[in-house]
């Protein structure tokens, strides 16, 4: 058995999403090939060939595959993954984006977002916004599948020492282009790799309330998240929102700050470990799943527990 | 131009649902369904295409049992033209839902294809890409822009990172995420109107897709149940837990 994982990157850097992919190909068991689809790409081949249980590296550097395009990028998985057991990638925009094409393409179905590893043909995925967990067996020949990263403790990112292997298939379809992108700047940590997340709700208000949570995020080195409804509000960009619809986070400690708890968001959150509710409506559905749950008013709880911690 | 939608009949997403007690799936039976909220965004995408001159046409379509026809019925009493069911009893899976599609797609000749980005219930977020790459074109997944630029497709995308845009030449898939618009709602008259518009029932094994089995469900379980939390005081008396008890801060 032999599996290939598809790095995620930017070109630039190994995205961490990469390491618990790589965690759970090694639960499956067997060789561990990465390959790496991008334009000067050579830094996230390096680092993708230090990760700890990888034997191979495949690095397909062409201009078709700058952007991740799903066109250029399904079609080079699809022909290498011929030869694997297994496709994985990690559930995020990207994965979720190019793999079911590479299933289609090799005329096999996707389990999607696994959160873990039963046997080498079986794994345990969540349904209806994580309300059941259900066990599949796959039937496939190849078996493509994505992979939550909450699911799986990264493997180490240094320790490996494997071959790099140039691939030189272009492909590239011709029925797509990348026109731009903008990217939201942040200093804080990773929303989905943060060991703290603080996250808000309709209950700040405004955006400009948010600085109350970056305070306490900054001095807990935590990442700042939000809710749909603070999103759809404007009050934050739509890549801080946790839930069904955004991110899933499973952090150590998870601070819902104004945020009532609706299925959609705990969707996102619930695997945390310690979950922590301040909200001034005692019956808000947030504290039947907090550990720790204060009733206040976040405008007054919030900065005293910025200056206690 | 003619946009096709394809919408999935699911369990509304206010219920919460309950596995069953033999652990073989969740319990649909006498739950209320809905269509999909994310379909919903992409038929209201379609109808303002049409509003905005650039579709003629805006047919929806759905795989499924005969109970699809409410949904479809929902589609067409919010602005669509008229409804395609394939019908079929056999338990869906994504591939199989993406080679019907196809087939339709291939005699309906659209020249957009337009998704929700995922189905609430099984989360798979997988046929709009699967049916891009068996009909060969492109794909823009979780659109929050749609427009038509010179000839092309061009969608903004909502991205792990924040957004991205991508053009897409004719025809194009396009799956729909939550801030591409508000969908409205069916008004009285539209709802008696939808009655009388046209929907066509299809036999899935006419259609002439090579439909298999690729995966099995083996049971089905509830998530773990969080242990019941305890109230704090104060904001010191949370610290003081986070710290000494938790020993995370």
């Amino acid at each position: 058995m032999t599996i290939l994982v598809i790095a995620e990157h930017d070109n630039k850097a190994l995205a961490p999403a990469t390491l618990n992919t790589v965690a759970a190909a090694a639960k499956i068991g067997g060789d561990v090939h990465v390959l790496v689809a991008g334009q000067g790409a050579g830094a996230v081949a390096e680092a993708a060939a230090k990760i700890a249980g990888v034997s191979k590296v495949l690095n397909a550097d062409n201009a078709a595959y700058a952007h991740q395009l799903p066109e250029n990028v399904a079609p080079l998985v699809a022909e290498l993954g011929k030869g694997y057991s297994h496709i994985l990638a990690a559930a995020t925009s990207n994965g979720k984006n190019i793999l079911p094409r590479v299933a289609a393409a090799l005329d096999v179905d996707q389990i999607s977002e696994i959160i873990s590893v039963e046997s080498a043909d079986t794994f345990k995925r969540p349904i209806y916004a994580g309300n059941a967990i259900a066990t599949v067996q796959s039937t496939a020949s190849v078996k493509v599948i994505t992979v939550r990263a909450t699911g799986f403790d990264p493997v180490a990112a240094e320790g490996g020492s494997a071959a790099i292997e140039a691939v030189g298939a272009a492909h590239d379809a011709g029925i797509s282009s990348f026109v731009n992108e903008e990217l939201a700047k942040s200093d804080r940590p990773e929303l989905t790799a943060a060991k703290i997340v603080v996250s808000g709700g309709r209950g700040m208000q405004n955006g400009d309330n948010f600085k109350h949570l970056y305070a306490l995020a900054d001095k807990l080195g935590a990442a700042v998240g939000a809710s749909r409804a603070a999103v759809d509000a404007g009050f934050v960009p739509n890549d801080m929102q946790v839930g069904q619809t955004g991110k899933i986070v499973a952090p150590q400690l998870y601070i819902a700050v104004g945020i009532s708890g609706a299925i959609q968001h705990l969707a996102g959150m619930k695997d945390s470990k310690v979950i922590v509710a301040i909200n001034k409506d005692e019956e808000a559905p947030i504290f039947q799943v907090a550990d720790y749950g204060l009733v206040a008013d976040l405008f007054e709880a919030v900065p005293e527990l910025e200056k206690l911690v | 131009m003619k946009v096709l939608v394809a919408v999935k009949r699911a369990i509304d997403p206010n219920v919460k649902v309950r596995v069953k007690a033999d652990g073989s799936d969740v319990e649909l039976n006498g739950v209320k369904m809905a269509l999909n909220p994310f379909c919903e965004i992409a038929v209201e995408e379609a109808i303002r295409l049409k509003e905005k001159g650039l579709a003629s046409e805006v047919v929806v379509v759905s795989v499924g049992t005969p109970a699809a026809q409410e949904q479809l019925r929902t589609a067409l009493a919010l602005g669509a033209d008229r409804a395609l069911l394939v019908e079929t009893s056999a338990v869906l899976e994504p591939l199989n839902v993406a080679k019907y599609l196809s087939k339709v797609i291939d005699q309906e000749k659209p020249q957009l294809i337009l998704f929700g980005k995922q189905a609430i219930d099984q989360e798979n977020n997988q046929v709009g890409q699967m049916v891009a790459q068996l009909i060969g074109c492109g794909q823009a997944t979780y659109a929050s822009a749609v427009n038509h630029v010179d000839g092309q497709w061009v969608v903004e995308r909502e991205v792990d990172g924040g957004s991205q845009v991508v053009a897409l030449t004719v025809p194009a898939v396009v799956t729909c995420d939550l801030r591409l618009n508000q969908p409205r709602y069916a008004s009285l008259p539209n709802i008696m109107k939808a009655k009388k518009k046209p929907l066509e029932i299809i036999a899935a094994d006419t259609l002439g897709a090579s439909v298999k089995e690729h995966a099995r469900l083996l049971g089905v379980v509830p998530p773990q149940v969080r242990k019941a939390g305890i109230t704090v005081a104060s904001v010191t008396e949370l610290v003081d837990k986070l710290k000494n008890v938790a020993g995370l801060i």
